[in-house]
């Protein structure tokens, strides 16, 4: 069974550091709301569907690679 | 091709004020991404105790992890703000350097070069050039590669914390130490299982944290036309939206190029010298599990290569349409003004808010510090395999030559630091120590090629075929500093400008070395067939891929590339 096999992936550090800066940005979002920042298309709420896709990705990263016993 | 930018520098330095204000959200983000990093180190610590394991992360990597990490250690955060600059600057011109540079190089290393290095077993660039010529090729290469590669992590350091300073208003020696000895802690403890980690994860942060500014973009320009009828409408010009057709002439395009200097200079020469024999990207498809995936990861990395214009070229050209004010070139540069080379942090500003401007400001820093990271894991296989192992202590224990590897790598963050303060002493040397990484690159690229590929090179053909190569690069770039006038002899041309002449100095000076290696190798005699197995075409065997189904050979997905490739030039003519 090859090195790779016993360490944890990358993968899944990925997707812990991705999920936990999903919540970050997602909690930003939200609790900036109804105080929109001063950027271009602000209304877009890109803060939101950024936050969004990182818990998306990273919690497909992290789910999929989680360790397991073997 | 990683082309840090000295005017990039002496415009940061000019320019007073910060860019951005980051807000808690953002810190965390930044501060959470140093925790991980060293996290990584501490966790891989465990698996990095063999030499292989060390200078090479045990060959074990998949095609996915390597290829990953070959682009990322390309993709460093100088130059996307470079090239970003330059798109501003040129237009769409800009991407040249990365499709051309992409493809057929990637692909011609992946499918070609990688059997000779990977089954000859070889742990370095410069090692092949040991097995192949001797030792006087080795030390050449081992020596310069050596010293190119701490001045360019020093470089990459230094303008990582001048970057800091501009957009965040860091202190320069705060950025330094913090982001030097992060490096220093991860890569001592993981070796390049620890570099190749910290590279994969950067390329997921580089594309997240830079997606904003082109999806934001292109919404509020009305999309590619909208974006392309305001650039028109500003330079009132159409030449800053095509791809080769401006290419007929040097006067014809913002560039001053002719697209002989594209296709030859830049995709036949630069592009080649750089990703087939640069051994910081060589050492990440070196690292994969096995051959397979060793061809595969340069194939990977060329797709993505392909499509990160959209995070790089896009946002500059996205500013020549949306921004209020124009950006100027450094030697204009006064308060109040900004440069081209602001471009890549004013669009992070314009599009995002709190949480995401963090993300895009970590992506940066995880640029800056992966390239260090890559220098100096580099620079330790380099050092140990092929200065210290062949020239002071031969027979030690691999135990042993694991432990110079970690002192090495102390060693080289410590040289680092140094040339970092010595850059900010004296600026214009960097101007110098780029084109210093651009006299080895098209020559040692003749050298190695041939080396592969013709039977008959000798040991003193290589040798000298090098050398002399390489000190005609820096007989030509002398000439041009001393003498302008002398760009239009080396690019045949009296409209050719400043942009010409790397490409077509680093022509002739290939076509130099292969010159001298053919005639010196017709005059001495050659290794014999025992000395040359798995070195030379003809003397390899290579893997036999006939019982695989297409869709699982390396070469089907090389001409996945090359039809994307063929695609977005007729579509960006």
């Amino acid at each position: 069974m090859s090195r790779e096999q016993h360490m944890l992936p990358v993968w899944f550090f990925i997707g812990v550091l991705l999920t936990v800066y999903g919540v970050i940005i997602l909690i930003t979002a939200i609790s900036d709301f109804s105080y929109p920042s001063t950027v271009v298309l602000a209304q877009y709420h890109p803060d939101i569907w950024g936050g969004i896709l990182l818990l998306l990705i990273g919690g497909f990263y992290t789910i999929r690679f989680w360790p397991r016993k073997r | 091709m990683s082309l840090l930018n000295a005017p990039v520098m002496a415009t940061l330095l000019e320019t007073p004020a910060r860019l951005i204000s980051l807000s808690f959200s953002d810190l965390l983000i930044i501060v959470v991404y140093f925790v991980v990093v060293l996290g990584i180190g501490l966790y891989l610590r465990r698996y990095a105790n063999s030499s292989q394991d060390f200078f090479l992360a045990g060959r074990d990597m998949s095609a996915w992890v390597a290829g990953l990490s070959f682009l990322s250690a390309n993709l460093g955060a100088l130059e996307l703000m470079g090239w970003a600059a330059a798109a501003y600057q040129y237009g769409i011109l800009a991407a040249h350097f990365y499709w051309i540079a992409a493809f057929p190089s990637m692909v011609f290393l992946g499918l070609v070069m990688m059997p000779f290095y990977y089954i000859s077993k070889t742990h370095s660039v410069p090692g092949y050039l040991q097995l192949r010529y001797g030792e006087g090729t080795r030390a050449l290469s081992g020596i310069s590669f050596a010293f190119m590669t701490i001045l360019m992590s020093g470089i990459n350091m230094y303008a990582m914390a001048l970057v800091l300073k501009v957009v965040l208003g860091w202190n320069i020696h705060f950025s330094i130490w913090v982001a030097s000895l992060t490096v220093a802690v991860y890569v001592t403890l993981g070796g390049l299982y620890s570099a190749i980690f910290n590279e994969v994860l950067q390329f997921f942060l580089i594309w997240l944290g830079a997606l904003a500014i082109p999806i934001m973009g292109l919404i509020e320009t009305g999309g590619w036309s909208g974006m392309v009828a305001r650039i028109q409408e500003r330079v009132q010009s159409d030449t800053y939206v095509h791809l080769w057709s401006t290419l007929g002439s040097f006067s014809a395009n913002p560039m001053g190029v002719h697209w002989t200097g594209i296709v030859f200079g830049l995709g036949g020469v630069i592009a080649f010298g750089y990703w087939t024999t640069d051994f910081l990207v060589v050492q990440r498809a070196m690292a994969a599990k096995d051959l397979r995936s060793a061809k595969f990861a340069p194939i990977i990395a060329s797709y993505f290569k392909m499509i990160v214009p959209l995070i790089v070229i896009v946002p500059g050209l996205l500013a020549l349409a949306v921004l209020p004010f124009k950006l100027v070139p450094e030697s204009a540069l006064q308060p109040g003004l900004h440069s081209y080379n602001e471009v890549l942090p004013l669009m992070l500003a314009r599009y995002c808010g709190p949480g995401l401007l963090g993300l895009g400001v970590t992506a940066l820093i995880a640029g800056f510090m992966s390239g260090m990271a890559g220098n100096v894991s580099a620079f330790a296989t380099v050092w140990t395999y092929d200065i210290y192992q062949p020239y002071i202590r031969k027979t030690e224990s691999d135990a042993h030559y694991v432990l110079v590897g970690r002192w090495c790598t102390i060693l080289a963050v410590i040289l680092s630091i140094a040339t970092a303060y010595f850059v900010t002493q004296f600026k214009s040397i960097m101007d110098y120590m780029q084109a210093l990484v651009s006299f080895f690159i098209a020559p040692l690229f003749g050298t190695v090629i041939i080396g592969m590929f013709w039977k008959r090179a000798t040991s003193k053909g290589g040798f000298w075929g090098l050398l002399v190569g390489t000190v005609s690069s820096v007989v030509m770039y002398t000439l041009v500093k001393v003498h302008p006038a002398y760009l239009s002899t080396i690019a045949l041309s009296p409209n050719a400008k400043d942009m010409a002449e790397n490409l077509y100095r680093a022509l002739w000076s290939w076509i130099i070395c292969v010159l001298t290696t053919v005639a010196v190798s017709l005059f001495t005699s050659p290794k014999p067939a025992s000395q040359l197995q798995n070195l030379v075409y003809g003397y390899t065997k290579m893997s036999d891929e006939a019982g695989l189904p297409i869709y699982r050979r390396p070469i089907f997905w090389g001409a996945g590339v090359a039809v994307f490739f063929a695609v977005l030039q007729w579509i960006f003519w």
